[in-house]
């Protein structure tokens, strides 16, 4: 690399731009679907233009009530939650959220969920015909509900099969997001790729549960819940690590990122992208602080664009 | 509009063991505070506890731009809440959620409380007394010892609050009357409270009977004390303090609001429906965002178009929703 292209002049704002697939983001910061709403709720707090994209809550072909409460537990240092994809469904999403979303420059992907193949073949054709849509996140990987989901995410055939059907039905960015709930993380992104995704995001929540020792049951309504927060970021970090080396796609990393160096050890271990998720629950800015940090890391370290970071711990 | 800021801790205020009164410097916030409303606190610096802490709004002093909680030490989060001083800071979120719809101006309303529950109804009570509406409040406790004797000032400077000997007696110099119960009858009526106040509803003739017992119990109790008793500072004499409707038998409530536990609200939603009056309850439940985002505290609401019900969210619907709304399992 040259000592222009690496951009190793004095005052020289680093270039954080990455592209995810076709998806271009002016910087690598986005949110977690089912952590940001769909905007409007983070709005007060930070200037949504500044994220590099948004990742909107989870989206199903028809509204869905949601899963019995207690949903939420905390744990040391995470949440166990099973929302059950409660929301509003997909022309509720087209009719009112991306038109809300269309007033800033940011790309807004979409987050899909379904119960058959079917379902997510319908979502995919639905939001290619809608506007301000830049890419779909295809979530295999929900362990809170009874059909689809993380069923789908644990079989590499299945997971394959869903990626096909979203790819068939779109030409917008396809990036699949995984379960670690199986044995091989790298299997399912090996089929997954081979099946046509532009990208993945990794990871979804840990399968877990709590008990109530006083009452003795579950403290979820739903038994079993999703564990995220800075409990599960190694998992997650590891995950990126392996998957990096076999597969040559785009990764958006996530798991636990509170702060820019979490961020970073994500793009270390082969994260193009980084999405933050809990931690806008204890910190409305989390998401900026990240990007605002990961900015100031390049400047020290003299880096000229994010890219030479992403995977650079495996060349070491 | 709401506010994520750092707020300092004017004062702390232990009322009794795991309660505590904390007074906040956050003068946008205490602005844009409505009755019902709350804060989601960051109550550590670590990320252990995780999660932010809802403490509902109890009062505010708009003057000062400070702003109090009234809380119990519950867990985790709000013992490292109670270990707040003076001076400390305390990165805070809100305004948050639908509060409580202000009764129209010559409206007469009642007030049902259990335990802690009176948190928000207080500050409904300041926001009211200041207009000069007042209410009948009806408080329950299991026992004495938790209507609270604070040991120290609240604020002293403008009758929002002050040097009384109680918060029972705060709550009678905003003009407003107050009779209570205890699971032990420690003080006032021996039962619940949601029992006392569908006495009074029903049985309108025997309302006389019913005031006059228990504001003796109240006067009795030690909780109201006159001028220059005990250093109290109230320029009003418990008599005129304990001024109940003249003509309780006709009375008719046009509004009743409510806060406590689960328990008791269904059974004041019971209550109400029964009488056909309107009432606004204020729900508790585990959040994370607080903001909306994240769905973790749902409450099931009624919703005749869907199965009946959907689930509403009791951080942005909520936490107060109408009575005859929530749907109790």
């Amino acid at each position: 690399m040259t000592e222009i292209y690496s951009g190793r002049t004095a005052g020289k704002k680093p270039d954080l731009s990455v592209n995810i697939g076709k998806l271009r983001m002016k910087n690598p910061v986005t949110t977690a679907s089912g952590t940001f709403g769909f905007g409007p709720e983070y709005a007060p707090y930070l200037d949504l233009n500044r994220l590099g994209a948004i990742v909107v809550k989870g989206t199903t072909l028809q509204p869905r009530p949601g899963n019995p409460t207690p949903r939420l537990v905390e744990t040391p240092a995470g949440i166990l939650n099973s929302i059950g994809l409660q929301n509003p469904g997909v022309d509720c999403l087209i009719g009112e959220y991306l038109p809300y979303l269309a007033q800033y420059d940011l790309p807004v992907i979409v987050n899909i969920s379904g119960d058959t193949v079917e379902d997510y073949a319908e979502l995919a054709g639905k939001l290619e015909r809608a506007a301000g849509v830049a890419a779909l996140e295809v979530n295999i990987s929900c362990p809170n509900v009874k059909k689809g989901g993380m069923q789908f995410g644990s079989d590499p055939y299945m997971a394959a099969e869903v990626t096909r059907a979203v790819r068939g039905n779109t030409d917008k960015p396809v990036i699949v997001k995984l379960s670690p709930n199986v044995t091989s993380i790298v299997g399912v992104a090996v089929e997954v790729a081979a099946a046509g995704a532009d990208a993945l995001s990794m990871i979804n929540t840990l399968l877990g549960m709590a008990i109530d020792i006083r009452r003795r049951r579950p403290l979820l309504g739903n038994i079993m819940g999703g564990l995220s927060g800075p409990a599960v970021r190694p998992v997650a970090v590891r995950a990126v690590w392996q998957v990096y080396r076999e597969v040559d796609l785009p990764i958006i990393g996530m798991g636990g990122i509170v702060t820019a160096e979490d961020a970073l050890e994500f793009i270390l271990a082969g994260a193009t992208a980084v999405a933050v998720g809990t931690a806008n629950f204890i910190n409305p800015r989390a998401a900026l602080e990240v990007l605002e940090g990961i900015e100031q890391y390049l400047t020290e370290h003299q880096i000229g664009e994010i890219g030479e970071l992403v995977g650079a711990a495996h060349r070491t | 509009m709401s506010l994520l800021t750092d707020a300092k801790v004017v004062k702390q205020i232990k009322l009794a063991p795991h309660y505590y009164r904390l007074i906040l410097a956050a003068p946008a916030t205490t602005r844009a505070a409505g009755p019902g409303q709350f804060l989601h606190v960051r109550c550590g610096e670590t990320l252990e506890p995780l999660l932010r802490r809802p403490l509902s709004i109890h009062a505010v002093n708009r003057e000062r731009g400070e702003l109090a909680h009234l809380y119990r030490v519950a867990g985790r989060g709000t013992a490292l809440l109670a270990k707040k001083k003076r001076g400390d800071t305390i990165n805070i979120l809100g305004p948050l959620g639908r509060g409580y719809t202000m009764p129209s101006a010559p409206e007469r309303f009642a007030v049902v409380a259990g335990g802690i529950g009176i948190a928000p109804l207080y500050f409904l009570l300041q926001e009211t007394g200041a207009r000069g509406q007042s209410a009948l409040v009806f408080w329950g406790a299991s026992t004495k010892e938790q209507f609270f004797s604070p040991a120290e000032p609240f604020w002293n400077a403008d009758g929002t609050g002050g040097k009384y000997p109680s918060i029972v007696q705060e709550i009678c110099a905003q003009g407003h009357q107050i009779i209570l119960a205890t699971d032990d009858g420690s003080a006032g009526f021996h039962g619940t409270v949601t029992d006392l106040f569908e006495r009074y509803l029903n049985n309108p003739s025997g309302r006389e009977e019913i005031l006059s017992r228990y504001r003796e119990a109240v006067t009795t109790s030690g909780l109201i004390k006159t001028d220059g008793e005990a250093g109290a500072v109230c320029s009003c004499s418990p008599g005129a303090m304990l001024n109940f409707n003249q003509n309780p038998e006709s009375e008719t409530f046009a509004r009743v609001y409510g806060c406590g536990p689960g328990v008791m609200l269904k059974e004041l939603c019971r209550i109400i429906g029964t009488h056909k009056i309107p009432g606004e309850i204020s729900l508790e439940e585990r959040m994370g965002c607080g903001v909306g985002a994240c769905l973790s505290c749902a409450c099931k609401t009624r919703d005749e178009e869907k199965d009946g019900f959907r689930y509403s969210r009791v951080c942005l619907e909520g936490p107060v929703f109408p009575a005859g709304e929530v749907l109790w399992d």
